[in-house]
């Protein structure tokens, strides 16, 4: 049944990818209130145009770990207690930033609603940061022992390229937020928003291109997946350059999707080069996680299986439906709930 | 401090404090759900006000449910990392199975009901906070199912140096799950609703809103009647089932160590003395022992010592009697706070049924106010007896709690999370009290707070600019 092992990977690596192209642009959106608002008007506009989306899409991430447990518990085990101090701070932000949404308008008082800005913004940046230099982490290699156990010190999980990744990850978020805005606002707010996202390609095209060296010369990606990194990477510059175009002409709806199909090639991108391993071990390569030695019995993933494939659909559907439900842009002059 | 105990200091933490708010979410949902259903059928406006004003402590309580979810889902692998190893292949499913089923379902549908008012016919409006009910109740289900998985693990096999699955359908039909399921989400329904009597009766007492908030006092008390004498009724199940399955929990949260006798007598009060392995002084009431443990007058239970004999023959040499004391004394603050619960669900029918809400009873209603805590008090300790009772395992028979934790994870990073999160918790839950006082405040009828006075309109200031130029 090794079939379900590829599956599996596939199915998490799915995740992560529907995580970050969706909360990815809510994240951006939550970086936005401080580097694009101007007002509290358009700040609580920023906050309502992801308020009926953000916790559904951060469940996808919710999804993505308890999927690892099930399917790869030694791949979650050796992940969570590795990358043990990141997480607590991953898992601080992601805490402040889902009550701040729920908090801020609930007191009509300056500073509480300036503290709350900061917890949004806070908690929309250090997420992708922290989660950015894990996977970077991931395809750059860990401290991982023959017990699978990772001992990995601060310098192991933070450094040059882990950073280069992680920063990465923020600006990619940071401008497909800023599209969603575009596809969500009207006027002022709408125009600066496409004009900041134009603005920031620049530093994002160069934060990639940074990165896709790095990669090439400090890890065995390409070794292992050279010709189909390269067509990803190839397919990835494309849009990247279309989204610039896209932005330039102001066919907002096909730039947002264009920084999408950034961030999932991205995503993808680590996935392909991890596989069929998991976690690298910097140690020993026989150390390696790989979807055989992480993995549940056949049994479990076979139930797994087919519990996920019967879900998936109806949670694809209700979920896009409710995009479609609030399609409307959002203007300041309507009843705002947050 | 060592990492075992730092590890499970966190895991207590974060269990109690997460399920403050998950047994209102679960109970809260229903209601609303109920009060909305009235409305869409009967049309009258009267209930959707209702919806609304719970709604909103609703939603303020459901985000920090939902926070505090994240950290109990990431814990397993970050601090018991050797316990996801060894039953991630059986404990990881259930996991995954409720993000998948549940958390999309609520998580989803929650956003449509907030701002789907205005946007949704009403029909489609109230089948979101019924899928909404419906997602809290399946996230019950399966991550009781993985707990239940720990107190009885069923339809497994070690193989590989691991417990690997192979009979889902016996994890789901689990004898624990199927009366520790009943019992805790009744629990959940009985938290909400006390929680609305409670604020209804704070209320009723100022005279503030009348008919709204006895209304709601009506609905919320027959719910809580009904789900605290189901909760007490699951419970004795569950009393009758641990007999068999884990006696050991049993025979401590009686703290009796030696053989009961037949008749086996209740104890009510107990000085316990660990170290001697022996009481003080007892009060028993007669025959009661025996009743909750085979519903009939007779029959003996096993004590500690003897079970501790036994289990040593099994599983090797080790102290298999948990902390009796605080077993013992969580079981009973746990089935006192119920009995009252019934006691107050009682009366509090009756006034309603007899139309006297209008007048009330002063210190009834006092009482209905310091029944909120009710509900707390039990489920917590109710968990505490649960979790305490089985130790020293972590999955009983297979897995110690000593055994379980995270090798490569220090004691000093498990007590910075510590100190970490338990402050966000105490900042949290100061805060939710601080706004939940503010919502019942100002009652059901007063305008939203975060519509501010001055118009947002470009086109308002552009009228404004132009009276201040004809002005100067």
């Amino acid at each position: 049944m090794h079939l379900l092992n590829d599956l599996w990977f596939v199915l998490v690596a799915v995740l992560f990818i529907g995580f970050f192209f969706l909360e990815g642009f809510d994240f951006g959106v939550g970086m936005s209130t401080k580097l694009l608002a101007r007002t509290d008007g358009e700040r609580r506009v920023l906050i309502n145009s992801i308020g009926p989306f953000w916790d559904a899409n951060e469940v996808w991430l919710i999804t993505a770990g308890g999927a690892m447990f099930a399917a790869f518990p030694n791949w979650y085990a050796t992940l969570f207690s590795g990358y043990y101090t990141p997480l607590v701070f991953l898992l601080l932000a992601l805490i402040g930033r889902g009550v701040a949404f729920e908090f801020r308008g609930k007191v009509k008082h300056e500073k509480w609603k300036k503290t709350w800005d900061w917890v949004i913004f806070l908690g929309s940046l250090l997420p992708p940061l922290l989660l950015g230099v894990v996977f970077a982490g991931l395809i750059k290699g860990l401290p991982i022992d023959a017990q699978m156990e990772m001992k990995a010190g601060l310098f192991d999980m933070v450094n040059g390229y882990t950073l280069v990744g992680g920063l990465t990850v923020v600006m990619l978020c940071l401008v497909h937020g800023l599209m969603f805005t575009t596809l969500r606002t009207v006027g002022d707010l709408q125009v600066r928003a496409r004009k900041l996202g134009q603005m920031l390609l620049i530093p994002l095209g160069l934060l990639l291109a940074a990165f896709g060296i790095m990669t090439y010369t400090m890890t065995d990606v390409f070794e292992v997946r050279g010709g189909i990194l390269a067509a990803v990477g190839v397919v990835g510059l494309i849009a990247f350059l279309l989204s610039g175009y896209f932005m330039k002409v102001k066919k907002d709806g096909w730039a947002f999707g264009m920084t999408g199909a950034v961030i999932v090639l991205s995503v993808a991108s680590v996935f392909i080069g991890l596989f069929p391993r998991v976690m690298i071990s910097s140690i020993d390569q026989a150390f390696n996680l790989t979807i055989d030695n992480a993995a549940s019995g056949a049994y479990s993933l076979k139930v797994m299986t087919i519990v996920a494939l019967t879900l998936l659909p109806f949670v694809l559907g209700y979920q896009i439906w409710s995009y479609f439900v609030f399609h409307k842009r959002v203007h300041e002059k309507e009843h705002l709930e947050y | 401090m060592d990492a075992v105990f730092l590890a499970r200091l966190q895991f207590a933490s974060t269990t109690i404090f997460h399920f403050i708010f998950v047994p209102i979410s679960i109970g809260l949902a229903l209601t609303i759900a109920i009060m909305q259903t009235m409305y869409v059928v009967k049309g009258k406006e009267e209930y959707r006000s209702m919806a609304k004003f719970w709604g909103k402590l609703f939603l303020i309580n459901f985000a920090v449910g939902v926070v505090t979810g994240i950290l109990q889902e990431f814990q397993f692998g970050m601090n018991w990392s050797n316990y996801s190893r060894f039953v991630g292949d059986v404990f990881g499913a259930p996991l995954a199975i409720e993000a998948l089923l549940a958390f999309f379902l609520e998580s989803t549908f929650i956003g449509l009901w907030i701002f789907g008012w205005d946007r949704l016919s009403k029909k489609v409006h109230l089948v979101c906070i019924w899928l909404v009910s419906i997602g809290t109740i399946i996230s019950a289900f399966w991550i009781l199912l993985a707990n239940s998985f720990m107190q009885r693990p069923v339809g497994f096999q070690i193989q590989n140096g691991r417990a690997e699955m192979n009979d889902f359908w016996a994890l789901i039909t689990n004898g624990q799950l199927l009366v520790e399921f009943p019992h805790t989400v009744l629990g959940a329904f009985a938290t909400g609703a006390f929680l609305i009597t409670g604020i209804s009766a704070y209320k009723l007492l100022k005279r503030q809103d009348v008919q709204f908030f006895k209304k709601s006092f009506h609905i919320a008390i027959i719910i809580g009647l009904i789900s605290s004498v189901g909760v007490a009724l699951w419970g004795h199940q569950q009393a009758q089932y641990l007999i068999h399955t884990q006696p050991m929990k049993m025979a401590a949260s009686e703290a009796l160590w030696g053989k009961s006798g037949d008749p086996a007598g209740w104890t009510v009060f107990a000085t316990i003395d660990p170290k001697k392995q022996e009481n003080g002084m007892e009060i028993q009431i007669p025959y009661l022992l025996s009743f909750l443990s085979y519903s009939k007058f007779s029959g003996e239970v096993k004590g500690m010592l003897e079970l501790q004999a036994e289990y040593e023959a099994t599983y090797g040499p080790g102290n298999y009697i948990p902390p009796v004391r605080t077993t013992f004394w969580s079981f009973r603050i746990m089935v006192g706070a119920g009995s009252l619960m019934i006691l107050l669900g009682l009366y509090g029918t009756f006034l309603a049924w007899r139309k006297k809400l209008e007048q009330p009873n002063k210190w009834f209603m006092r009482l209905m106010v310091l029944g909120i805590s009710l509900p707390f008090i039990g489920n917590t300790f109710g968990w505490i007896m649960t979790e305490i009772g089985r130790q020293p395992w972590t999955v009983f028979g297979l897995m110690r709690t000593e055994d379980s934790i995270s090798p490569s994870v220090g004691a000093g990073q498990i007590l910075f999370s510590v100190i970490a999160f338990s402050t966000i918790y105490l900042i949290l839950a100061i805060i939710l009290v601080y706004l939940f006082s503010k919502v019942i405040r100002k009652g059901p009828y007063a305008p939203d707070d975060h519509h501010d006075e001055h118009s947002h309109d470009p086109f308002d200031q552009v009228v404004k600019e132009e009276k201040q130029h004809a002005l100067t």
